[in-house]
């Protein structure tokens, strides 16, 4: 299945955000879409995902989702969005409740979404109790148990500390390893896209249009590698050299809002 | 000589860095209030039984203890307290019911909030009170008038608790629910429900004292029987020391009530 971008534009109110954005997403693809403050790349991705409704063009999908997959297009938020009320176990489960499947069903989908993300010893806990990592695990997680045909993901790094970082990363990595799951990446941190991402949307500042598509030449496992960190720095600077000035740019439009 | 990596040399004096981060602290002692409680009671006593106050203006503990205790045996004091009960019970729930149901439609559709927020904005700011002569015209003297009178009470409170309660739950929360294509249904039972339950609880502690208020002024106003008509006789008739009966039996169910909700919160609330 695919997740096509067509000719998308937004404006909230006066303010212009996206100007016809248009790429695909493949299947088992993952795609990172960088560009300075506020240039519509979390805007973007609710208006994939279906969660705002898009001033002109249409968020599509083209070919069919994967039999098993009970939500196709799932997001996993910067802010984790979990259940306070509810335990890990319930938080993972939520989405499940309202389908056809039976209890078994659920718990064998639950118990192996947990499994995924080392969570199975944390099942009874409340998201309080967990730190900022774990609760994005949990988020993941409950993506992971509705079998996702593409993750949209919106910044999921971005609330957690460095270590963290690294460790969820390397958690990604292993996700996407198989390919029977896409991802839309939207980030600021370039290193993120840098080692994940097939290709890098670059959108230019507020409105947001498409200044270039990188594409990353290299597997994922190969990234893992010391040879590779030359290669990723490099594309790195080249994304940044694309960015840099906007980026200033809208940084000061920022304070001087 | 200060050693970089450990401690300074023995004869180099040192001080030590002043603690600055004392008090504005919000936390309390655990029997801080109990003892200042017990406190004023003891002087309050001890100046009524030394003559120091006039027993007919503030009587001292012992004769408030002592008016409780005969109500209690002569069967007055549950005469009165059923009474009470009665209309605060269903009155509190008539209103409640209303109150959670109108609160969430307003917090839930954008044609009840257009027209409930205005009716409950007029209407809110009335005292109840004012209206129990209306409410005796048309329900007449019974028992009617007075539980209507606490129902609208409480109806407005909840009503405007709820609906808070409903449009404070996260919006990412609700985000995150639509994007798993959860059914409206679903949302608002295991996403607005739970999220709103703390304001809805909070609401319930002002209500239930709207209730005690309320139930209180429309016995003043009619009634035979209950605290307020029993409070107020007992002022006619100068016997302070069942006055202030009532006014302590009022204050322990005022207490009762607060420690239920409180017990409801941990229950429910456990999560926070």
């Amino acid at each position: 299945m695919d997740l096509i971008a067509n000719h998308i534009s937004h404006r909230f109110g006066d303010l212009a955000v996206l100007d016809d954005v248009s790429f695909t997403v493949g299947a088992g693809e993952v795609v990172a879409i960088v560009g300075p403050s506020g240039c519509g790349k979390s805007t973007l991705l609710s208006i994939l995902g279906g969660l705002l409704q898009p001033t002109s063009g249409t968020p599509e999908l083209r070919g069919a989702p994967p039999a098993d997959s009970l939500n196709p297009l799932t997001f996993v938020f910067q802010d984790f969005a979990l259940l306070p009320w509810a335990t890990v176990e319930e938080n993972v489960e939520f989405p499940l409740l309202h389908t056809q499947l039976s209890a078994t069903q659920r718990r064998g989908l639950v118990d192996d979404a947990l499994r995924r993300t080392g969570l199975t010893d944390f099942r009874a806990t409340y998201p309080k109790q967990l730190s900022g990592g774990m609760r994005q695990r949990v988020g993941i997680s409950r993506a992971l148990a509705v079998r996702p045909a593409i993750l949209l993901m919106d910044e999921p790094l971005s609330a957690l500390d460095s270590q963290t970082r690294e460790l969820l990363m390397e958690d990604f990595v292993r996700l996407l390893a198989d390919g029977c799951m896409g991802a839309v990446y939207v980030t600021h941190n370039l290193e993120e896209a840098a080692r994940l991402a097939d290709r890098i949307v670059v959108l230019s500042r507020r409105p947001g249009r498409i200044r270039e598509v990188v594409a990353v030449p290299m597997t994922r496992t190969e990234r893992g590698e010391a040879a590779a960190r030359e290669k990723l720095l490099a594309l790195q600077n080249q994304i940044w050299s694309l960015i840099r000035n906007e980026a200033i740019d809208a940084e000061r439009e920022v304070q001087h809002a | 000589m200060l050693d970089r990596a450990g401690l300074p040399a023995k004869d180099e004096t040192t001080r030590r860095v002043r603690f600055r981060g004392a008090g504005f602290v919000p936390a309390s002692s655990r029997f801080g209030g109990w003892i200042a409680l017990a406190l004023v009671i003891a002087i309050w006593q001890a100046a009524g039984s030394a003559g120091l106050v006039n027993p007919l203006f503030l009587p001292a503990p012992s004769a408030i203890v002592r008016a409780i205790y005969e109500l209690a045996l002569s069967g007055a004091l549950w005469q009165h307290l059923s009474a009470s009960l009665l209309r605060i019970g269903v009155g509190w729930m008539l209103g409640t019911a209303a109150g959670v149901a109108v609160g969430f439609a307003i917090g839930l559709s954008r044609l009840a909030r257009s027209v409930g927020i205005t009716f409950i904005s007029a209407l809110f700011p009335i005292p109840k009170i004012a209206l129990l002569p209306l409410l005796i015209l048309w329900l007449g003297i019974g028992e009617e008038p007075k539980i209507a009178t606490i129902a609208l009470g409480v109806f407005f409170s909840t009503a405007i608790s709820v609906y808070s309660g409903v449009d404070a739950v996260p919006r990412n929360l609700i985000r995150m629910a639509q994007s798993f294509n959860v059914p409206f249904a679903t949302i608002v039972r295991k996403v607005i429900w739970p999220g709103a339950l703390p304001a809805i609880l909070a609401g319930f502690r002002i209500t239930a004292s709207v209730a005690l208020l309320l139930v209180v002024s429309a016995e003043m106003i009619g009634a035979q029987y209950g605290i307020g008509a029993f409070v107020l006789q007992a002022g006619n008739l100068m016997q302070t020391d069942q006055l202030l009966a009532g006014v302590v039996i009022l204050s322990v169910f005022g207490l009762a009530v607060g420690k239920v909700i409180g017990w409801l919160e941990i229950k429910l609330l456990h999560w926070r």
